[in-house]
């Protein structure tokens, strides 16, 4: 497999509390992978998905580097919503020179900061060090864009929904800014969307305003709207943690059906290693901003090697562990 | 005889102008130092049940017999007053307490509501119940916000013991706590209930929880009782339509342990 | 005081916190300064200002020294604008408390009563009873109250319908607590912040309202205010303006300062509150 994206010693320290988010984050993301990240509150899997995206605020410090290689848009594996009159912009152009240079990150992959030494001259000082290399400018060659590289999926549908705008319109948005599709045509592509997230009554969910559905409706919009642009890269925050057990059973085959169909990547950002577990084809585990672990998923269920993996198994009730309490001891 | 005995309980909402059961004709029993846990998907009208039980709001229908005393008979000053034997601990700890409270003050309210301890001797009770909840007793003077989130969790934990009571309704106390936390505030619990012979109604969307520590269980499926018994037959081979697919759908760690 | 960093960074809070300081130490330092009755005659009648500087603002139409009547005017105008800010709020938290607490029957009955006040101009409202209980230091603190404590009111009710669904009033109902302990106890004091946001704009309208009072003699007699020194110059208005302009510009200044450190304290606090 390829890489698709590779962190290297990634450092986040928020200033508001002078808390380290992440200390010295290391990993490859695979093209076509899923991944899982798993870990408890604070340990910095947030932190990682909106670094990923792009998406952390002003006043944040960041360290270490990402390097993206996303594969030429011309590929057999390009999905038929990529129209061929894109304009060509900076972006575009970015990955496109990211293309032939593929096979070189295949080169250094094992090797820490090798990786990517063809592309060294043409992105170091752009993601090397700090937040400021990193604002817009120069991120519109070394960072994919969010919304058309990257879909992200956050944990409460209600608040990453605009609730006074329609479903449609909502979801057509993301088409129309990042296809450059006319809003006829976006609105044509909203509804396939709909579809294809199954959800009912197409014509009036369209029109429908975010308070007339269900949480798990909500969460099947936000999902078509963060894959309308057909990304590279779909990363799902706790996207299902809000909802009830019988939905999320549904929100991840939906999200394991789309990524499968549209041959995208997924990162799978989970606080429960057996949802986690049931999806992902590679677990990293964080703790305390650090990597702990990172593995196959089986090698991670069966044979952990950190002690704290362990103990996340470990502390898992499922359906098959022990009861806690002594059971002669309850009441007749 | 059994601590809480719910016959047929029913509640009505409005919802977009057509009325809505939120609970339909629901009965249950829980006996001393049990736990009966409330299942079902989210809507299916658990927490409509807990906060019935709780007297937070009132049924349309239905008798709730509180250790042979019929509970919707009471109001004003008796009610408060037997409010010291029903507990409830919620699932955001955060939430549950007044914002500006310190962990003294949240502990403080139930042993004055309820003179359970003249002024003077309420910092030693107050220590002996952060103490008996695995806390410091140190932790009195912090401010809520200070601590985290499986302190708090505890803390509330030890407001709902104060008053010594029968029946304490556990709200998804658990669900928003990190996985290595949860085992221990479920064991605290556990150990309470040995200790103290309280009963719990342990209300959850978690079957793998559900199964560890309830003695039964009760599956809801929009307001009504779908089905209910032995919390790990009813967990291993489910009857319902809504409880196969609660089964069918919670996450399986598959590990190929020897 | 992490908010006292955040209000003394906006210069219109500290502008407003000099004036109000200056304010407080002229009312303060009026019996000091100018012993004895300020109503007295102090020498020869119109002396206009900068003249002797024994009376260095001059005298009005009776001979009064115009800087002892401005000193000890100050006192009255900050005394019947605290009291009467301080009397609406406290009413209004009480009110609004209620209403939003207990909800039905006493909500409406609240309410209306609310809308009933709110409907008439509190300065007519004002005017009227001072007119028909007679003027007194403490019958215009309340005529001036009786017309401010609506605004209070509603927004303490607005809040406390939000805050009485939060879980930990749940809990204190759980607890067994008394609804009053609970309402006041557990509610009220959360309720409060954006209640008291609103407590410079009662200063400075109470101020305005007992300057107004005063200026059609409906004043306390007894005692200085601005609002009479206007109304006393108004008479000479062509030959001797500076008797109604002095006290005119402290009325403006006062309400000003009281204004711009009220929107400081609001903002800094909002800062905090956002910060946490």
């Amino acid at each position: 497999m390829t890489v698709l994206l590779s962190i290297r010693d990634l450092s986040v320290r928020y200033q508001r509390d002078g808390v380290a988010a992440l200390k010295g984050v290391s990993l490859d993301v695979l093209a076509g992978e899923r991944l899982a990240i798993i870990g408890e509150s604070g340990s910095g899997k947030s932190t990682l998905a909106l670094a990923v995206a792009g998406l952390l605020a002003r006043g944040v410090e960041i360290g270490g580097r990402m390097d993206w290689f996303l594969p030429a848009s011309a590929g057999a594996k390009a999905p038929l919503s990529v129209l061929p009159d894109i304009s060509p912009s900076r972006g575009e152009i970015g990955s496109s020179v990211a293309g032939p240079l593929l096979a070189a990150s295949k080169i250094g992959e094992g090797g820490d900061h090798s990786v990517i030494s063809p592309l060294e001259g043409e992105m170091s000082g752009r993601t090397e060090r700090g937040a400021k290399d990193r604002q817009p400018s120069a991120l519109a060659t070394s960072h994919p864009l969010l919304g058309r590289d990257i879909g992200f999926v956050f944990q409460d549908p209600s608040s990453s929904l605009d609730p006074v705008m329609p479903i449609g319109k909502q979801i057509a948005e993301v088409a129309h800014t990042h296809l450059h599709l006319t809003w006829r045509e976006a609105i044509a592509k909203a509804k396939t969307l709909l579809e294809r997230v199954r959800l009912p009554n197409l014509d009036a969910t369209l029109h429908a305003y975010p308070h007339q559905l269900s949480g798990g409706q909500k969460q099947r919009v936000a999902i078509a709207a963060a894959i309308a642009a057909a990304p590279k890269l779909l990363i799902a925050d706790e996207a299902t943690s809000a909802l009830d057990t019988i939905v999320q059973a549904e929100i991840v085959s939906l999200i394991r059906r789309l990524v499968a169909e549209d041959g995208m990547t997924l990162i799978f950002i989970s606080h429960d290693i057996a949802l986690a577990a049931s999806l992902a084809d590679r677990i990293a585990v964080l703790r305390h901003g650090e990597l702990v672990e990172l593995g196959e998923t089986d090698q991670i269920l069966n044979a952990p090697r950190h002690a704290y993996t362990r103990a996340l198994l470990d502390a898992h009730l499922g359906l098959d562990a022990e009861p806690l309490f002594d059971r002669q001891g309850s009441p007749a | 005889m059994s601590v809480l005995t719910v016959s047929s309980l029913a509640k009505r909402y409005r919802r977009g102008g057509k009325p809505f059961a939120a609970v339909d004709d629901v009965s249950f029993e829980i006996n001393p130092a049990e736990t009966l846990a409330v299942a079902g998907p989210s809507g299916s009208g658990k927490s409509t049940i807990a906060k019935l039980v709780l007297r937070l709001i009132e049924p349309d229908a239905g008798r709730i017999d509180f250790e042979g005393q019929d509970l919707l008979a009471l109001s004003g000053a008796t009610l408060r007053a037997k409010r010291a034997k029903v507990q409830m601990v919620f699932q955001d700890p955060l939430a549950a307490f007044n914002p500006r409270a310190t962990v003294a003050r949240v502990l403080d309210d139930p042993l004055r509501t309820h003179n359970i301890a003249s002024r003077a001797d309420r910092p030693r009770r107050i220590a002996a119940l952060l103490e008996r909840v695995g806390l410091d007793a140190g932790l009195a003077a912090r401010a809520i916000h200070e601590i985290s989130g499986g302190q708090r969790q505890r803390v509330a934990i030890a407001r709902a013991i104060a008053t010594r009571p029968s029946l304490i309704v556990l709200d998804e106390a658990v669900s928003a706590l990190d996985v290595s936390v949860r085992g221990q505030i479920l064991e605290l619990l556990l150990d309470l209930q040995r200790q103290e012979r309280i009963a719990y109604l342990f209300i959850s969307h978690d079957l793998g929880v559900i199964r560890a520590v309830a003695h039964r269980v009760v599956i809801l499926d929009a307001g009504r009782i779908a089905e209910s018994g032995d919390a790990r037959d009813v967990i291993a081979k489910p009857q319902s339509a809504i409880g196969k697919a609660l089964v069918a759908a919670t996450p399986r760690l598959i590990r190929n342990r020897p | 005081m992490n908010w006292l960093r955040h209000f003394f960074r906006t210069p219109e809070a500290v502008a407003g916190a000099l004036i109000l300081a200056l304010l407080a130490a002229m009312a303060l330092a009026a019996p000091l300064l100018f012993p004895g009755d300020p109503q007295a005659i102090a020498g020869p009648a119109l002396l206009p200002p900068f003249q002797d500087w024994s009376l260095p603002l001059g005298t009005d139409r009776l001979g009064r020294d115009v800087l002892a009547e401005l000193f000890h005017g100050a006192r009255t105008s900050l005394a019947v604008g605290l009291a009467a800010a301080a009397a609406a709020l406290l009413i209004g938290a009480v009110v609004g408390t209620l209403a939003g607490f207990a909800g039905g029957l006493i909500d409406e009955a609240l309410m209306r009563i609310t809308d009933a006040f709110q409907t008439v101009p509190s300065f007519l409202l004002a005017l009227a009873f001072v007119s028909i209980v007679g003027p007194s230091l403490g019958v215009v603190v309340a005529a001036i109250t009786l017309g401010a404590w609506t605004g209070p009111a509603r927004v303490a009710r607005a809040e406390v319908l939000s805050i009485r669904e939060r879980d930990y009033v749940a809990g204190a109902r759980v607890i067994g607590m008394h609804p009053l302990e609970i309402a006041f106890r557990e509610v009220l004091p959360n309720a409060l912040p954006p209640v008291l946001a609103l407590s410079s704009v009662i200063v400075a309208a109470a101020i305005l309202t007992e300057a107004a009072l005063s200026f059609l003699g409906l004043g306390d007699p007894n005692r200085v205010t601005w609002g009479g020194m206007i109304s006393e110059g108004r008479t000479v208005l062509r030959t001797a303006p500076f008797l109604s302009i002095v006290p005119g510009v402290a009325l403006v200044l006062t309400v000003l300062g009281v204004y711009l450190a009220g929107e400081g304290v609001v903002e800094s606090t909002a800062v905090r509150r956002s910060l946490s």
